[in-house]
């Protein structure tokens, strides 16, 4: 209520606005939170004084299914935890599987991987500015963002037929090698795509209304982001390389699946030309560098894909020519010879040119973490082996990285307005399906 | 600073710790070293601030429950019943890892429903919380020292940790049929 108090100047007529603390709820079916997410804000007039996160609306017990099924069976849930990263997030479980039966998966079975995930990488990111700019309220980005990533989901589609839950990356490889003429095609389309990218950041990185509102907002330290372990774009918006921060990617950091074979740079703020020169009021670790170090990595990512597509192209004739050779050696020689060959080449195409090895059929005891850097950051699995001959693992865990960098806005947010709540939570870019499992 | 090698970086505790660290596994994929709920705030400071360690994320929290329901199999399962909960370390200034584990009885005093005390390292590491709060709700382990230690996942009125292995599926919730 509103009471008019006196002021000295009588011209001027004061109004004390008292405002009580009032309790908002933002959620769970607000469409800018990205999902099934209930915030309760304690709010004083505009200004938020706490957020609290409620979890759980999403929640399909992924890892208790998990310790009941086979790891191969437990792979399409896998899909639908980051379900704008489907193959990411096979990566991540069949590395973890991998890791606990020792298997080396072979070459080629790796660079089909890189290009996927990569692939992947690029829709997940394109969605990320998509809905960011929905959030913010501008819907042409949105639109561009789906002509493309349907592109790529098309390629997806044509690899293993499904355009949003793949379970196409599974144990020991890849479920079907890449069909014919699938290269040249995703050439073409990584050609069609380079080009666009100026026109995003015209649309949003360096346009004065986006700008204005995610420039300095959202504001988070190194030292919170480590301690509430954010990952991801998210935790390289909040690095300095000329600091000495290290590039905090695990493509760099710990290199898995060949990643150290490629020429990509992580990228961490300061950034290179034309983005060297801040927009207007754009601090280290807010929302704005968190979205351009997720734009910036779709270049980064293209740059993967095309050498790794040169790769596999190489090592696809490389096997072919083997296959081949063997086939026109194979007439001339003697039955037991022709076994010795047999076996020489089957080994051959095993530890490098095949698509897929098959795994053991009983996971050993013992346990194996494994981290693979997924587009929303660290996605970790951590798995329990029985120690009787079982296919079923004991546990399996599930460390998400939305989890955690979902976990540090409440910190984040207080003190901000309403209106900000959307263009913070959406800097984060996390989905619920991988939040809750 | 060089990056350390997991043997090393036991090495380190047992230096600094000597007899609390109370068993260690090197040749398992990811060596790791086992200490007691006791010790846990004080071996997890000096993992954090030593120089050498620097583990300034704490990646992951896990619990997992050695259990075999079924009492015909449980003799060969290969383990004796108890519960572990399970710390993923990492260190972005020397980019290496360490992993340990406090192992616990299934149920504090051996009496059924009695949740088993763990520290909380949430004032160490504010991911603790959140995943302190996940590992209480699907695991049932009870995090003494934790600012809000309730449910995350499942709803309040939840009945039972369901990743614990004798954990039996509610029949119904709320008027809505589970089987």
């Amino acid at each position: 209520m509103a009471t008019a108090t006196t002021h000295p100047d009588p011209t001027i007529v004061e109004f004390d606005v008292r405002t009580d603390e009032m309790l908002v709820n933002m959620g769970p079916q607000h469409p800018s939170t990205h999902g099934v997410l209930r915030l309760v804000l304690r709010t004083d007039g505009e200004i938020i004084s706490e957020v609290t996160p409620h979890l759980g609306y999403l929640h399909r017990c992924a890892e208790k299914i998990g310790e009941n099924v086979t790891p191969i069976q437990f792979i399409p849930y896998t899909d639908r935890m980051d379900y704008l990263a489907g193959m990411n997030m096979n990566l991540a479980y069949s590395m973890a599987v991998e890791k606990l039966c020792a298997m080396k998966v072979p070459e080629k079975a790796q660079v089909i991987r890189v290009i996927i995930a990569e692939m992947n990488r690029i829709a997940s990111h394109l969605l990320g500015m998509g809905a960011y700019g929905l959030d913010l309220g501008t819907f042409s980005p949105f639109l561009y963002a789906f002509r493309e990533r349907e592109m790529i989901l098309d390629l997806f589609e044509e690899v293993c037929g499904a355009r949003l839950t793949y379970s196409y990356i599974t144990i020991g490889g890849a479920h079907d090698d890449l069909p014919d003429g699938w290269c040249d095609r995703c050439q073409k389309f990584l050609d069609y795509l380079y080009p666009r990218i100026p026109e995003y950041h015209a649309l949003l990185t360096t346009n004065h209304i986006f700008v204005q509102r995610t420039a300095n907002l959202g504001i988070m330290t190194k030292e919170q982001a480590l301690s509430y372990g954010c990952t991801g774009p998210v935790l390289r918006g909040s690095l300095d390389r000329s600091k000495g921060d290290v590039a905090w990617d695990l493509r760099k950091i710990e290199p898995y699946s060949g990643y150290e074979n490629y020429n990509f740079k992580a990228i961490v703020p300061p950034f290179d030309p034309p983005f060297d020169k801040l927009p207007p009021g754009a601090v280290l670790g807010d929302a704005w560098h968190r979205f351009t170090v997720r734009m910036l990595e779709v270049v980064e990512a293209i740059e993967i894909t095309k050498q790794a597509l040169t790769k596999y192209r190489q090592l696809k004739a490389d096997g072919d020519k083997v296959l081949a050779d063997h086939e026109a050696k194979k007439a001339s020689l003697s039955a037991d010879e022709k076994k010795k060959a047999d076996a020489a080449v089957a080994e051959q195409m095993k530890s490098k040119y095949s698509h897929r090895i098959e795994p053991p059929r009983h996971l050993p005891a013992g346990e194996a973490y494994m981290e693979t850097e997924a587009p929303r950051g660290q996605m970790g699995f951590y798995i329990v082996g029985r120690f009787t001959k079982d296919p079923v693992p004991l546990r399996v865990r599930a460390r998400s990285s939305c989890f955690c960098n979902l976990s540090v806005t409440s910190e984040v947010c207080a003190g901000c307005l309403i209106a900000d709540i959307p263009a913070i939570v959406g800097s984060m870019d996390f989905v619920m399906g991988e939040v809750d499992r | 600073m060089p990056k350390l090698k997991a043997e090393e970086i036991i090495a380190a505790v047992e230096e600094k710790f000597g007899g609390r660290v109370k068993s260690k596994k090197l040749d398992a994929i990811d060596p790791f070293f086992v200490i007691e709920p006791g010790d846990l705030i004080e071996v997890c400071t000096f993992l954090r601030d030593d120089s050498r360690l620097r583990f300034e994320m704490l990646n992951s929290i896990s619990g997992v429950d050695y259990f075999e329901p079924d009492p015909k199999k449980a003799p060969k399962a290969g383990f004796e019943p108890h519960t572990e909960v399970v710390y993923h370390l990492s260190s972005i200034t020397h980019h290496h890892r360490a992993v340990f584990k406090l192992i616990l009885p299934r149920w504090k005093d051996n009496k059924p429903g009695e949740l088993p005390d763990v520290p909380s390292v949430s004032s160490l590491w504010k991911t603790a919380n959140w995943h302190e709060r996940e590992v209480f709700d699907l695991s049932g382990i009870n995090f003494v020292g934790h600012p809000d230690l309730t449910r995350i996942l499942l709803s309040d009125d939840w009945v039972g940790h369901p990743l614990r292995k004798d954990y039996e599926f509610p029949l119904e919730y709320h008027g809505i049929r589970g089987r």
